[in-house]
Formats: structure tokens, C-alpha cells, sequence
């Protein structure tokens, strides 16, 4: 059960060793840059030092207790990632597969909108805009 | 009392620096701001469009009714995107 900040990559099969707590089901999310605009090449992230990591421990904790999770893990990253860079990545273990489901979506909602992270997207000309944030995340919170 | 005043993303932009001391006797999130946006044109436009700020006291998410007793740390910033 641990939430981790970084700027380097992760790698899928180390993070999932020794993952799981005698799970009968592990769920992960990993999310990726995508370019919706056909001019960005990349994101750059800034977060809250401190808020963030806390944040992050606080809605895994929720989760665990919420949808009965084995274990729980969060990875996000920051600083400047290229179009097709993993960004972030989730881990949910549960006894059971809907659980570990419902709590993968539930904590990927939760960060999206309340984990102090700021997205900024940089176009191929140097063009640098803040991301908004979308009235679809703050509805998806009320799902849960 | 000396609080630490933190800005992220346009916020920081616009205000010019990522963090400042700032001397008050506010008593809540809403008469610190109304302090700062009096400082000077920056901090005035910075903080012009209240439905785009967020705001953590000591990196707790909080509305802008809450109080500062005992406050260290006060963080302003824009409705956030991770994920």
C-alpha cells in the first residue's frame, strides 16, 4: 500500500512483484499522453510537494477501506512527458475482481480532480497552455 | 501571525513568484485573499475569477469560508488535473 511521486519512468512487472497481499484479483490502470489537439508533443506536470503525496495516500487508504482492497498502489509522475509516455499508473488487489475494478475507477476519479497535479501542454512550436478541467470529472466524483 | 503563501500553475504565473511570507490577521481563506489581491495589479488578476481558484491550508483542500487559527502553510492554485 504506497503512492509515489517521480519524474522517471515505471516499469509494470517490477511494480506488480510482490504486489497484492494474497489477492484474488489485481487491476491496473496505467495512463498515457495522448495529444487530442494533433500539435502537442508533450505534458508538463507540476504538483504540490508534500500535498501530493499525502492526497494520494489518503484516497488509496479510502479505497482500501471502501472496496476491502489487499493492497493498493499509486505511481504519478511529473515534469515534462512526451506524447505516448506513461503518466500515470494504478494498482488495486482485491479478493475479488469487482472490487479491485470499482476501486481502480474510483481512485482514478478521485485524482483526476483532486490530486494537486497542474497539466500544461506543450505544442510543437514551444506553445505551452494549462489544461482545464472538465465538468465530466467533477460529475464523475458524484458516481461514488 | 507569518503565514506561507504558495501559488501553482497560472496562478504562479501570474503572480510572479512560488511563494511568499505574508503578515495578517485574516481570519479566513476568503480575508487572506481579499488582502493579497490589494498587494498590487499581479495578485489583483490573479485572484479576479474566484470560481477558477482552489485553496489548501496546510495541504488540506479547503473552501475559502474556512478559518486560518493555527495556520502555517496556504496554497493557492487552479482546479487541478492529474490522472
Amino acid at each position: 500500500m504506497s503512492a509515489r511521486v517521480q519524474t522517471a519512468p515505471f516499469d509494470l512487472t517490477a511494480e506488480l512483484r510482490d504486489f497484492g497481499g494474497g489477492a484474488g484479483a489485481v487491476v491496473t490502470f496505467t495512463g498515457i499522453v495522448r495529444d487530442d489537439t494533433g500539435r502537442m508533443v508533450a505534458l508538463e506536470l507540476e504538483h504540490y510537494p508534500g500535498m501530493t503525496e499525502a492526497a494520494m495516500s489518503d484516497y488509496g487508504t479510502e479505497a482500501a477501506r471502501r472496496f476491502d482492497l489487499t493492497d493498493w498502489r499509486i505511481v504519478h509522475r511529473y515534469g515534462r512527458l512526451a506524447v505516448g509516455e506513461q503518466i500515470m499508473f494504478v494498482a488495486t488487489a482485491a479478493r475479488h475482481r469487482r472490487a479491485a475494478f470499482d476501486a481502480a475507477d474510483y481512485l482514478m476519479d478521485w485524482l483526476k480532480s483532486r490530486a494537486p497535479f497542474w497539466k500544461r501542454e506543450i505544442a510543437a512550436d514551444g506553445r505551452a497552455d494549462w489544461v482545464e478541467a472538465k465538468a465530466g470529472d467533477e460529475d464523475a466524483l458524484r458516481r461514488w | 501571525m507569518t503565514l506561507e503563501v504558495l501559488y501553482f500553475a497560472w496562478l504562479r504565473e501570474r503572480i510572479g513568484q512560488p511563494r511568499e511570507t505574508i503578515s495578517t490577521t485574516a481570519a479566513t481563506v476568503r480575508d487572506l485573499i481579499a488582502q493579497l489581491a490589494a498587494m498590487d495589479d499581479w495578485h489583483a488578476q490573479a485572484f479576479s475569477d474566484m470560481r477558477a481558484v482552489r485553496c489548501a491550508v496546510d495541504q488540506k483542500l479547503v473552501d475559502l469560508d474556512a478559518p486560518l487559527t493555527g495556520a502555517r502553510e496556504v496554497a493557492f492554485f487552479p482546479p487541478m488535473t492529474g490522472g
